[in-house]
């Protein structure tokens, strides 16, 4: 998976952020749209999608969807 | 590895009681701003909720429902060999809860009384200990009595946790009986993830202060609670039932040897439309199989399986069905168990 294929994945959980907002390096919790329960269905889908499980510091300790990306990406390499 | 299998053991009969206080969970705060609610509400789908008044404990609601059972089953008190009472918010640090029940109630003395302190997972585990107690002699009818109170326990201007948790109670009555075949559990606890969910003030380890009870803010979102409200890490929580809940429910089926397919209906814990929906999601499940009371009730933490079983299979468990329960919280403490009814009795949701 492509960055930009993550980021649009990303994208897909925001409802009225507009998508030129949404890059990789968007930093996502200082949107407006952001809320906890975002986190929560960003784990799910990356479960659901990638099968990868992310935990609750993951989401914490990053900043930008690049960041994630890069979590993500790393935790599928050492699967 | 906690893989337990009981035979001729079975839930007879359930009824519920709530309080009749209506929340309504997008007034029910002018603490946040309306736009903030409104996306919470309809993102955990719990739009209802019951809190009970000032005065009224879980006890009460158990209370109300055993009596309704009684009544509606035409069960003699005097036969209930064991009470449990199933809670986190007892009336008393002591006596325990059960016993005060067991007076109240009018059972025997000789009732075998004490109480279960579990969160969410707990009716997993109450229905466990009934059914190992059962395969006594001796020990023919069980009374657990599941409820919270857990209005009492979160900070309503922490949003982390203000809009979820409703109050609950009910009345199981557990019986010996050929007809139940076999059932089946898996029982597990994790320790090291006690933070996730906890109240660190008003025990012994953090007694009772003027200052713990003092409202702070407790976070960069503003959110505004005291150390003898519950705390929820909602990230982690969900991180760990996405890992760990779809396996147990798996685990429990291949103990068992059974399809799932050839489950009748699957009684989740009510934790949000969230957790509930991934579930369904994650294995594939026909959602007519899956009922829900968290619109109407929110998460009443353990009570939250009976009282789904009350409000979602009234008339559905006359025949002989198969049920797969799965529950998960504070702790952390999880359960899945795969029990059998038959001609189980559903009674009704008390008022009081």
């Amino acid at each position: 998976m492509t960055i930009e294929q993550f980021s649009d994945l990303i994208y897909s959980l925001f409802e009225v952020t507009p998508s030129n907002e949404i890059t990789p390096a968007t930093d996502f919790k200082e949107l407006d749209e952001w809320d906890s329960l975002l986190a929560l269905e960003i784990i799910a889908l990356i479960d659901e999608e990638l099968d990868i499980s992310l935990n609750g510091d993951d989401i914490r300790n990053v900043n930008t969807i690049e960041d994630l990306y890069l979590v993500v990406m790393k935790k599928k390499k050492g699967e | 590895m906690a893989l337990l299998k009981y035979q001729n053991a079975g839930i007879t009969g359930i009824t519920a009681a709530v309080p009749a206080n209506l929340i309504d969970n997008l007034s029910y705060t002018d603490h946040f701003e309306n736009n903030v609610v409104k996306k919470i509400v309809e993102k955990i789908g719990i739009y209802k909720r019951r809190f009970v008044k000032d005065g009224t404990c879980s006890s009460d609601l158990c209370y109300a429902a055993a009596e309704a059972l009684f009544q509606e089953m035409d069960l003699d008190r005097s036969k209930v060999d064991m009470v449990l009472f199933v809670s986190q918010t007892p009336d008393y640090r002591m006596p325990a809860t059960s016993i005060l029940l067991q007076h109240r109630l009018g059972l025997s003395r000789d009732v075998i009384a004490f109480d279960i302190n579990l969160g969410c997972s707990a009716f997993v585990f109450a229905l466990q200990t009934s059914f190992s107690y059962l395969q006594n002699t001796g020990i023919n009818k069980v009374l657990i009595l599941n409820g919270e109170t857990r209005s009492k326990v979160y900070s309503p201007k922490d949003r982390k946790t203000a809009f979820i948790f409703g109050d609950a109670g009910a009345a199981i009555l557990v019986e010996k009986d050929e007809k139940f075949g076999n059932s089946f559990f898996s029982l597990n606890s994790d320790g090291s993830k006690s933070s996730f969910i906890k109240m660190d003030g008003g025990g012994y380890r953090n007694p009772s202060t003027i200052e713990g009870l003092r409202e702070k803010v407790v976070d960069e979102y503003g959110n505004i609670r005291n150390d003898e409200q519950g705390y929820m890490d909602g990230e982690s929580v969900f991180s760990f039932f996405v890992n760990e809940i779809p396996i147990d429910i798996k685990r429990i089926l291949k103990f068992s040897s059974m399809d799932i397919r050839s489950i009748d209906y699957f009684v989740f814990h009510q934790a949000s439309k969230i957790v509930n929906d991934y579930l369904i999601r994650k294995l594939k499940l026909n959602s007519n199989k899956v009922p829900k009371s968290y619109p109407d009730y929110g998460n009443t933490s353990s009570v939250s399986v009976p009282l789904t079983m009350v409000t979602g299979l009234k008339d559905k468990l006359a025949k002989k069905k198969i049920l797969l329960l799965s529950a998960f919280g504070v702790g952390f403490s999880w359960a899945s168990a795969i029990i059998q009814t038959q001609d189980c009795f559903i009674g009704t949701v008390t008022e009081i």
